[in-house]
């Protein structure tokens, strides 16, 4: 068990010192893998973020159906009858257009313009919950319902929560993809570099096996810097994101805020740090792996 | 210790390095293979340190048939012998100590343990004050010395030496060759390739000739 403690420690720290021996190279190979992990990465957490907001923002599917303006009062209780007795509405809500004008004046930004608009520009509405809350459902029952006599307008509010969630949706695909293409680069940069590595030492590799080295023995500090390599990349990509991401806060809450929502773009959270660092590890491993397989059976 | 039994070593396209050899070799014995440039001492040597297989016949190094040594099995044989190269095979890029400590660390000694061994055996080359050195600071002599030392550090009971006094001047590679009589001295089993058979005394002669055994 020590000695083979003391076997791994000898090669992690061979592997340091093989990598410490070129600075130049080493720094510019962390850099190129920090950058290639650091588009996957840095989508990760953005997409993160909006999935947030969006988990934050009501997604209870409604249909908005707004009255024509100017119908008998009466008209409105029609509709209500009509909508209470619908098999496919689960709960209704009327916002009469007195309420609806004076929340809105609340704002004043919007009180200019309904003042110089003149009267009360907005109709009655009912908000209704329906029981088939697809999209097909939804857009079924919208339809039924613009075409009854006294509709002026009937809106999906929470079509855009669903076209996001779509567009969330492509968009870890659209990750997976790229985060795909970006770890075989990863794998590609350590077999590269690590091949050339196997024959910078070749000398000591002949020499080595001549005094009886195992197999394992001589792959060992070629394997760790693999490691060092993916961990270091990794831990690059970190920086990056983290920078970027205290770079954007600002502007992109003062962004939201226009828009009166909440997007916090953050630091990396623990676990995904740990899988962003796992995970490159794990890719420069595979790819000196593939480059021993190759390089020392030629050796 | 060492006995090949008709063995031949045949290299691509049908050339000969070893003919029908037989010859026995006990423990603590030693014995200086002689013969011209290509007459296949140093095939003969590659063939007992197992990094060449014997076309036909049988090389058997302390009862073991090499023949039929694994592939997991041969680091480990390979450690129980000393080898020192015809072109030395030092690492330029490593002190003298840690070229000595190399087999050491190979065989998972512990490290205490082995800087002792390795001054041990820097001090019985005479290179006990350069281990800081790299070896490129060397002379011809001290690298030679360097390489023996790496060699016998792991205390091997088998030692094989390439040509090693070979490019030495007269002096040198006469303080070469009486470390490697110290080592025969001991018990360990000399086993040397050479044209300066006279600074062997007390040897056993094999000589070849075109990959056959004329003495």
């Amino acid at each position: 068990m020590r000695t083979w403690l003391g076997h791994h420690l000898r090669s992690a720290s061979l592997a340091g010192r093989r990598a410490a021996a070129t600075p130049v190279n080493t720094l510019l190979s962390l850099l190129a893998i920090g950058i290639a992990l650091f588009l996957p990465a840095a989508g990760y957490t953005l997409l993160d973020a909006v999935r947030q907001f969006a988990a934050t923002t009501t997604s209870a599917p409604q249909i908005s159906v707004f009255l024509r303006i100017g119908s008998a009062p009466d008209g409105s209780k029609g509709i209500r009858v009509r909508l209470e007795q619908h098999p496919g509405v689960r709960k209704l809500a009327f916002l009469p257009r007195e309420q609806t004008l004076t929340r809105m004046k609340a704002n004043p930004g919007l009180r200019e313009v309904i003042d110089v608009l003149g009267g009360n520009p907005f109709p009655d509405a009912f908000v209704v919950s329906v029981i088939d809350e697809s999209t097909a459902g939804m857009e079924k029952l919208a339809g039924e319902f613009s075409s009854w006599p006294g509709i002026e307008h009937v809106q999906l509010d929470s079509a855009w929560v669903r076209r996001l969630e779509a567009m969330l949706a492509f968009g870890r695909s659209a990750l997976l993809l790229l985060a795909s293409l970006l770890g075989c680069g990863l794998v590609a940069i350590s077999f590269s570099i690590i091949r050339m590595q196997v024959l910078t030492q070749r000398a000591e590799v002949e020499v080595s096996r001549l005094l009886g080295a195992t197999e394992a023995y001589i792959r060992r500090p070629f394997l760790y810097q693999g490691v060092f390599l993916g961990l270091g990349g990794g831990f690059v990509a970190w920086l990056l994101v983290a920078g970027a991401g205290m770079l954007l806060r600002g502007p992109a809450g003062e962004l939201a805020g226009l828009y009166e929502l909440t997007i916090v773009v953050g630091l990396p959270r623990p676990a995904e740090t740990l899988g962003l660092l796992a995970s490159s590890s794990a890719l420069g491993w595979l790819g000196a792996m593939f480059s021993l397989k190759q390089t020392l059976n030629a050796a | 210790m060492i006995r090949f039994d008709r063995v031949s070593r045949r290299y691509p396209p049908g050339v000969d390095a070893l003919l029908d050899l037989s010859f026995e070799l006990d423990d603590g014995g030693m014995l200086l293979i002689g013969g011209h440039s290509g007459a296949g001492k140093s095939t003969l040597l590659k063939l007992v340190a197992s990094v060449e297989r014997a076309t036909t016949g049988a090389v058997l190094v302390g009862g073991q048939n090499l023949n039929g040594l694994s592939t997991r099995a041969l680091p480990y044989y390979r450690r129980r012998i000393g080898m020192v190269f015809q072109d030395q095979k030092l690492l330029f890029d490593r002190s003298v100590f840690d070229n000595v400590l190399l087999p050491l660390s190979i065989a998972g000694f512990p490290p205490r343990e082995s800087a002792s061994r390795v001054r041990a055996a820097l001090d019985k080359v005479g290179l006990g004050k350069r281990e800081k050195a790299l070896p490129i600071m060397l002379s011809g002599g001290e690298q030679q010395r360097l390489a023996i030392a790496r060699a016998v550090v792991g205390r091997p009971d088998l030692l094989l030496a390439d040509e090693p006094t070979a490019h030495l001047d007269a002096d040198t590679a006469g303080d070469v060759a009486r470390i490697l009589l110290e080592f025969n001295r001991v018990g360990v089993t000399l086993l040397v390739a050479t044209y300066a058979d006279e600074l062997f005394p007390g040897g056993r002669r094999l000589r070849l000739d075109h990959g056959r055994q004329c003495a």
